[in-house]
This record gives C-alpha cells, structure tokens and sequence, in this order.
C-alpha cells in the first residue's frame, strides 16, 4: 500500500476544479478542519459506496464546523453527474490534469492504475494533516475513524 | 479492523437467544436492493445455526439515495411498539418495490396495528430520533454502505452471498 503523508505533516495546497467553472484551492478552507477523502472513482456499483455514506454522514462532519471534500483523477463533467445523480452536497475535485498530481503529492496514487488509494487525511485548522488512513482499495473504510481524528483535534 | 461500539441492548430488535455463541447483527435499509438481496439469505442463515445464532437489525436508512428508506424504518418501529417488528420489517422487504405510505397502512392493517396511529407517528416523525440513533451508532462502528453485517462484533468485510456468512460464522463459533 502507499506511503501517503503522516499526521504532524504540512498538508500540500492545491487548486482543483469543482465545476467546470469553479475551482478551489485548500488554503481558502484555513481556519477550520478539512477532511480530505482520495477515493478510486465515480460511479461504483454499490448503495452507499464512500461518497453516498459520507454524504448521509455530512451533518456529523458539519458538528465540527469541518469542510468535506471528495477527490478522484474523474473529470468535472463526470464529477457533476455523479454529484447529481448520488444528490451530494459537498464539493468533489477532480484531480484531472495533470492526471493525480495532486493525490501523488499525498502519496495516494496507485501509478499501475491510475487512480487514488482510498486515502482519507483530516487537516487542522492550521494545515497540519492531524490523521492519514489508507485502506486496502476495495474497502470502503467508513466514517469512524474521521470522526474519532475530528473529535480528537485540539478545541 | 472495524468493531460495532454500541453493545446490544434490550431496546435492540433480536430475535434468537441471548445466550447464543454468535450473534450476527445486520446495519440495513429497506430501500436498498442489496438488503433486499440479503433478506432471505439471513433468512437461511437463521435455519441453518438455530440457537447457536443470534440477530439484530439496525437501520442505517440512506436517505439521499433512498427517499423511502426513513419511513419505512420508522414503520418498523411504530410496529415494534405493538411488538410486530419482525412481521413488519419481513413484510417491508418483501414489498421492497411498493415502499411507501399506503404500504405502510395496508401492511399495518394486515397486522391489525392502528393504522390511524401510524399515520400520526409518520407525519409526526415520532420515531426519527430512534432511526437517526441506530444510524448513529452505525457511522461509528464503521458502517460502510448497506447492508453492513457485524459478527461478533467484527465487521464482516467479504461478500454476504450464503456461503461467505456461512463460513464467517462457523469460523466465529469454532472461536468461542
């Protein structure tokens, strides 16, 4: 599995597309927790796959005033479909071009594939990854050790 | 390795005994094909290990995705006030494809429940608070889309056709 960066590490600034007209760039989330979840792609065949589950677990992240944020090498187009059809109400990047640069500045990039370990970082208010977990890439890891990183963060 | 952190408690829906060496708790949805897939499988399951196996089922409704899933969760418990739980949440997966509330008073009327009393719980919400806190404590077990089966307290990661839970199971008695 991949080295992705440990927790006491400066989280890598990024601006990635939302939309085909909207970016965002990590440093504008300053000053609250941001959870930053590296998934494979879009459209996985299952109810509840990673994105749906955290979607439905949106307002337990939102109890730490914490930003969600999906990434996948999917473009923007796919990304808005998918945002529409799963009704999700948190923003997915796309780590398009140049392909996973993003997710290899973390270490979440499985080369041989071309998609992102399911790689899932809580950042501090400051920018400081608090907690990395990468799971084997056909388990979905859930929420709870997010949640567990967001309670434990210093008030 | 995901583990369920709430205990199971008598406000829990189980059926079997408490004694039992195994218990095998499902997080589920009623909308969701694939606990409609899982449905009769638990059904064989239950038959196969008798008194050896214990289950609970807790809801873990994916609103979003399943704009009927919540209500029929709460169907269930209003029936498990008037103890029909298990009636209900049987005749919920088997009419998987009718969910919704003349469903929910057809179902309650063939299980001689006050339907005008399901109505009142529904539009009141009355047992949202009860659903929201099974989900609750499924997020922190780390339930990770549905159904999510725990066995002996252990996230059950393969697949939940017959013969992986059959195999997960027997492994988790030979270890009692």
């Amino acid at each position: 599995m991949a080295n992705i960066l440990p927790p006491g590490t400066a989280a890598p600034d990024f601006t990635l597309h939302v939309t085909p007209d909207q970016s965002l760039s990590l440093r504008e989330l300053r000053g609250r927790p941001v959870v930053l979840a590296f998934y494979p792609a879009d459209w996985s065949p299952v109810c509840g796959d990673q994105m749906a589950l955290y979607n439905e677990i949106l307002p337990e992240f939102q109890k730490f005033g914490a930003e969600l944020c999906g990434i996948s090498v999917d473009g923007v187009w796919c990304h808005e479909a998918f945002v529409k059809d799963r009704h999700l109400h948190f923003p997915l990047l796309a780590d398009f071009e140049p392909k996973g640069a993003v997710a290899q500045s973390y270490g979440a990039y499985r080369k041989s594939e071309g998609i992102c370990e399911r790689a899932l970082f809580v950042i501090d208010k400051n920018g400081i990854i608090a907690w990395s977990y990468c799971s084997p890439v056909a388990v979905n890891p859930g929420a709870d050790g997010i949640l567990q990183a967001l309670e434990d963060l210093p008030k | 390795m995901a583990t369920l952190k709430g205990p199971i408690v008598p406000a829990d829906h189980i059926q079997g005994d408490a004694r039992a060496a195994c218990t095998l708790v499902e997080y589920g949805d009623y909308e969701c094909p694939y606990c409609g897939r899982a449905y009769p499988i638990v059904k064989r399951i239950q038959k196969r290990f008798g008194k050896r196996l214990r289950f609970v089922f807790r809801n873990f409704p994916l609103k979003e995705l399943h704009p009927h899933a919540e209500s029929a969760a709460e169907s269930a418990e209003f029936a498990a006030v008037h103890e029909k739980f298990w009636e209900m949440h049987d005749l919920l997966f088997e009419n998987q494809e009718r969910l919704g509330g003349s469903l929910y008073l057809e179902l309650a009327q063939q299980l001689k429940l006050p339907s005008k009393d399901l109505r009142a719980a529904l539009e009141n919400r009355e047992f949202m608070a009860r659903v929201r806190a099974d989900f609750t404590s499924g997020v922190r077990s780390g339930v990770n889309g549905t159904p999510t089966f725990f066995i002996n307290g252990r996230r059950h990661d393969a697949p939940f056709n017959y013969e992986d839970l059959l195999a997960a199971i027997e492994a988790a008695l030979s270890q009692a």
